[in-house]
């Protein structure tokens, strides 16, 4: 036993006697792992600050607001504003409240549209194969390498057409069929083992249930990743409301917080407009904080090869 | 052989049929609202540049007229042109590196990656528009605002600067947030591109006499990273040339003095205030040729040669 014990204790240092070494470089970091934590810790401030800022004027109480001079770090943070943002109906007729009801209806539609309809044509395209796939494929590429402010105008005589100026369809139909999410998940598809799929057919199953059942939970870190950036990209769209929509009912958070601020432009220290400032930046970086694993795992198949 | 070729010849367009019916079933619904909203459009805001067209009265064609006065007649456009290309100029790039080193730094340190990539991400997943209401008040003009009030306090500056209204200072405002959030395009997937390389690469490498971590990157790498840089690349442009809401948001719209006025301000202007299509179909016809044109380049320059 002791023997044994011996020899393996021996034998343990003797093969990690070189990773041991690293290790011990490890617990006392080198010169360039400081350098490189201090440009990180610089960067961190220059990304964080405004966000830092943002928070604290949400939570600061009035006179704190409008103190001089001016106040970074709120000293007594408060909810008052939020519940002033939340429950007053002074800036305009329309409650806060609709405006968050209208993002969030609208974002979550053109998100799951989104994803039905890009996963079902980038899978398509990828296991079906159809004549024409590649110069399908590459239209799409191309179409990554322009904006959506290009194909504004006749965008809006078509919704204009179809009689949906001034309402929620405006803001989703146009952004169902994005080139950028049907990009990524036909990157995504290529790795599907297409033995499983197979095999599936042979037993029988239908195409639609092959698809639904067996490739899209396979796709998922592709799909909710498309759902992670259709919805900030939705979320945080100013163009299309502002385009789209004129009636205050209907105007999205973006636009409605630009109304509440007193136009572009325009510096607002109320504490409702901090509250509105926060209650909007903030989903997007929650949605993003909780799926950034499923993210990083899609964004690997991200490159376009020419 | 003589038996099988006419079967082949008459089950033809059936075999063609079966061969891709499901293929075209799936991508049916993506491939009709992309043609719709994203493919069609582009030639028709190609055709309708080329007319004089106020949604009342139908299209007159109009030949070159319309780019004809844009770069002769319209200051306004060559002021949202020059604009355009000094923010892309300056923040796409820097964009670009900011993101490739970022990521390159953190897959080099040791812990804390998710925090840092979540903190150096985060800008990007804000709202131009209802991150301004924040940028307004540390960039406001007065001694109360955050910026002007640590100048003053250090002695740099005696008088407050007039950030968001003094023409000189308008567009260098705008480039900062700009880069602020644009820091993220290609970020993730820069990182997932880095994460993904296989260590044996390295290893190789040191093998082949690689010194550093700069020679590393130069030969093993970016060489590794085209497909994904290339990717990067295409949405810097698109979203660099794409400038309008942070600053309409900042600089109130018109802006003093155009100094902030952008190519997609000058087309929602055209076409959403003055409805004058035809017209506002050419400003965007330049945006599309421009982003287009550089995506192109970029294909060429980061061309696969394996």
């Amino acid at each position: 036993m002791t023997a044994l014990k011996l020899g393996r204790k021996q034998k343990h240092p003797l093969p990690s006697l070189k990773i041991g070494k690293n290790r011990y470089r490890l617990h006392r970091p080198s010169f360039s792992q400081i350098m490189l934590y201090l440009f990180l810790a610089v960067m961190v401030i220059f990304c964080g600050l405004p966000l830092f800022a943002m928070v604290c004027r949400a939570l600061m109480p009035l006179d704190e607001l409008y103190l001089y001079p001016p106040r970074l770090i709120v000293q007594k943070p408060t909810l008052r504003n939020f519940s002033d943002l939340l429950t007053s109906l002074s800036s305009s007729t329309v409650p806060f409240t609709r405006y968050i009801f209208n993002s969030l209806f609208t974002t979550v539609v053109t998100v799951v549209a989104s994803i039905m309809v890009c996963c079902l044509g980038a899978y398509g395209l990828v296991k079906h194969k159809p004549a024409g796939a590649n110069a399908i494929f590459a239209i799409v590429v191309a179409a990554l390498s322009f904006s959506t402010h290009v194909t504004t105008i006749p965008n809006y005589l078509v919704v204009n057409e179809l009689g949906l100026v001034n309402s929620y369809l405006a803001l989703i139909i146009p952004k169902i069929a994005v080139a950028y999410n049907f990009f990524l998940v036909k990157q995504f598809c290529e790795q599907l083992p297409d033995s499983i799929l197979e095999a599936a057919r042979i037993d029988g199953a239908k195409e639609l249930y092959i698809f639904w059942k067996i490739a899209m939970p396979l796709l998922k870190p592709a799909w909710t990743t498309l759902a992670v950036f259709s919805f900030v990209n939705n979320w945080n769209d100013y163009f299309s409301p502002l385009v789209y929509i004129q009636s205050d009912a209907l105007k999205t958070l973006p636009l409605a917080l630009q109304t509440l601020q007193g136009g572009a432009g325009v510096v607002a220290r109320s504490g409702t407009v901090g509250a509105a400032t926060f209650l909007t930046t903030l989903p997007s970086i929650i949605v993003f904080a909780i799926m950034r694993g499923k993210v990083m795992e899609t964004m690997s198949y991200s490159g376009i090869k020419s | 052989m003589t038996v099988i070729t006419p079967k082949k010849r008459v089950g033809g367009l059936q075999e063609w049929l079966r061969r891709n019916a499901v293929g075209y079933a799936f991508l049916a619904p993506f491939l009709i609202l992309f043609s719709i909203f994203v493919i069609v459009p582009v030639a028709v805001a190609m055709y309708y540049s080329l007319t004089n067209y106020n949604m009342i009265q139908s299209p007159d064609f109009v030949g070159l007229n319309n780019y004809a006065q844009l770069i002769l007649d319209d200051d306004v456009f060559l002021t949202s042109l020059s604009n355009t290309l000094v923010l892309a100029v300056v923040t796409g790039p820097l964009g670009y590196f900011a993101s490739f080193l970022m990521a390159w730094i953190i897959t080099l340190v040791k812990k804390g990656r998710g925090f840092f990539s979540l903190a150096f991400y985060a800008p990007s997943l804000t709202s131009g528009v209802a991150m301004s209401t924040i940028w307004l008040i540390l960039f406001s003009g007065d001694r109360y605002g955050y910026i002007n009030n640590f100048l003053l306090r250090i002695g740099v500056i005696v008088e407050p600067i007039l950030w968001t209204k003094d023409a000189d200072y308008v567009l260098p405002v705008i480039m900062i947030i700009s880069v602020w959030m644009s820091m993220g395009n290609g970020f993730l997937s820069f990182l997932a591109g880095f994460q993904n390389i296989d260590p044996s690469m390295y290893e190789a490498g040191r093998v082949d006499g690689i010194k550093n971590k700069w020679q590393e990157l130069r030969f093993i790498t970016i060489p590794l990273m085209k497909p994904q840089m290339l990717f990067g690349a295409i949405n810097s442009i698109v979203g660099a040339f794409a400038v309008f809401d942070v600053a309409t948001a900042v600089a109130g719209m018109p802006s003093p003095n155009y100094s902030a006025h952008t190519i997609v301000a000058h087309l929602y202007d055209y076409a959403f205030t003055r409805f004058n299509m035809g017209y506002a179909s050419a400003v965007a016809m330049v945006l599309f040729l421009i982003t287009f044109v550089l995506g192109r380049v970029c294909m060429r320059l980061f061309r696969d040669e394996t």
